[in-house]
């Protein structure tokens, strides 16, 4: 019941905390555009896109640290928010291509063929988002008896491979400074390296681990 | 007889803020700030300390880009690349009150008659100065139209007498990370360097800038004087020169160290050959409206040379422009 309970009140705040990034880029645009303010700068097309591209993957690392954090202070509920982070990720990311698309090349179609096409960092990005599209549709409950448990964990340990690309998509993308991907891609590192280490310790003999 | 009318919406003289005040202004918001704990808000607020500004007295009206409309000078003075002061955008707008452009040093050495040290008085004192509006295009497809007031480098150059040694035209940003927050890191290999060939610094259109809208220029667009070459891409316009060497042989360039693949010694403005990493078909004309507006703006298609084929076309005769890019 005490679960039950605190989901109810967790649930929406994960909710409206993941949607916290979207409400200050919608107000910001607001802002500039009625107040004359420059939250996103004289060039908002480009700050758009970076910015929903970072959500998308602060989302994915977030996404990737709950297990961890369930694990080291045995709070297995927290899992029960997972998938609505890993959800919002991806609803980052559609945004984040869109912006691309829609204002950045304006719906220039061919011109966007060409970008998959011949520039390796965009097509990183577009790999990355068709991984996460299995992700999202088999992300109901109804899919996870269909596909069966097991399989669906397995499927589902595409994020691994796909927080790998996006962040390589972040770096390719750089100019010069390359602060913000590397530490992305540490945290990255650390969590991946959690499950390798976690992998271990349970396949150890079970006379070594009861000891 | 002039008559003066008074509209409701005009500043009275009592109004004005005296020049003392204005020059302290920023001290006393900063005070205010402190006070207040207000200097932990974002750092977009403290972006609106800005800097004082001064006019310079006698600027020269030329017929260069009449027709452009231009950039507010809120919009060049609050987005920029200018990594000496951080990688954002708005990082030099924010950091850039850090340089200190007076007294102002520029060394000319090399193959000159004339070389040594220089004030920046000594620089730009006998020479008129002329404003011309430019396009500016950044290699990262945006573009700008901006009022440069400056000197044709040419004239400049042509008072230090170089020798026939001289081929090329090698320039040196200030390295201090007290005054450039930014060299603190690695982001580029200090000191920005950059350089043209002779024939291409003695252009007509080629000019030392030394403000921008009549007034000094402002410490985060390269004060006190930098390089601006309207046919080629943004970067080559060095800013905050402090060292001219006239030298023998292509001298280094910063980008095209950072990434030989991606930027070129020539680095000329052309829409038929793309970055590697985007097109550079069109470009985002950044007026200086934010918003919706500029959100929403149609694209601009890109002009070879940057519309200036016509006076710097024939420097590049016979020359593949796909291999010297």
């Amino acid at each position: 019941m005490a679960i039950k309970r605190s989901r109810m009140v967790f649930k929406p705040l994960v909710f409206i905390t993941s949607l916290l990034p979207l409400g200050w880029l919608i107000f910001a645009l607001y802002s500039d555009t009625v107040l004359g303010t420059k939250y996103m700068t004289a060039d908002p097309i480009q700050k758009l896109d970076r910015e929903l591209g970072d959500w998308a993957l602060i989302l994915i690392i977030i996404s990737l640290t709950v297990r961890p954090l369930a694990e080291i202070f045995k709070k297995g509920e927290l899992v029960a928010y997972r998938r609505m982070i890993g959800l919002f990720a991806f609803f980052y990311v559609c945004l984040h291509l869109s912006a691309y698309v829609g204002l950045n090349l304006q719906l220039d179609i061919d011109e966007f063929i060409k970008d998959i096409t011949k520039r390796i960092f965009i097509t990183i990005g577009i790999i990355t988002f068709t991984l996460l599209l299995p992700l999202a549709i088999t992300s109901t409950k109804g899919m996870i008896k269909r596909i069966g448990g097991k399989r669906w964990q397995k499927l589902h340990m595409l994020i691994y491979p796909i927080s790998l690309l996006g962040v390589f998509h972040f770096y390719m993308m750089v100019r010069a400074d390359f602060t913000r991907p590397s530490i992305y891609l540490a945290i990255i590192l650390v969590l991946l390296g959690y499950r390798i280490w976690a992998k271990r310790k349970k396949s150890r003999p079970k006379k070594v681990a009861a000891a | 007889m002039l008559i003066k009318t008074t509209k409701a919406s005009d500043v009275k003289p009592s109004e004005i803020t005296s020049k003392d005040a204005f020059l302290n202004r920023r001290k006393f918001i900063q005070t205010a700030a402190i006070v207040s704990g207000a200097s932990l808000l974002p750092p977009f607020v403290s972006s609106s300390f800005a800097a004082a500004r001064t006019k310079y007295p006698n600027v020269k009206k030329t017929a260069y880009g009449e027709a452009e409309k231009l950039t507010t000078y809120d919009g060049l003075t609050e987005y920029n690349n200018f990594y000496e002061f951080g990688t954002g955008k708005s990082d030099p707008s924010r950091n850039a009150h850090n340089l200190k452009p007076e007294p102002w040093t520029v060394e000319i050495t090399g193959h000159a008659a004339k070389t040594g040290k220089f004030s920046f008085d000594d620089i730009i004192k006998p020479h008129q100065l002329e404003e011309r509006n430019y396009r500016l295009r950044c290699v990262e497809a945006w573009s700008m139209v901006i009022p440069w007031v400056g000197i044709p480098l040419a004239d400049i150059i042509k008072r230090f007498e170089p020798t026939s040694k001289a081929k090329y035209v090698a320039f040196e940003t200030l390295v201090d990370p007290k005054q450039m927050p930014g060299q603190k890191r690695n982001a580029l290999d200090w000191p920005y360097v950059e350089g043209l060939r002779m024939d291409e610094a003695m252009n007509p259109l080629t000019l030392m800038a030394v403000g921008v809208y009549g007034e000094h220029m402002p410490n985060q667009n390269g004060a006190p004087i930098r390089l601006i070459v309207p046919w080629k891409y943004g970067f080559k316009g060095i800013k905050s020169i402090v060292k001219i060497s006239f030298v023998e042989k292509q001298p280094p360039a910063t980008w095209n160290i950072q990434a030989p693949r991606e930027y070129g010694f020539y680095s000329n403005v052309n829409p038929n050959i793309d970055h590697p990493r985007w097109s550079q078909k069109k470009e985002r004309r950044i007026t200086g409206e934010g918003g919706l507006t500029a959100l929403f703006a149609p694209k601009i298609k890109t002009q070879f040379m940057n519309g200036y084929a016509e006076e710097v076309a024939a420097l590049y005769k016979g020359m593949d422009l796909k291999k010297f890019f």
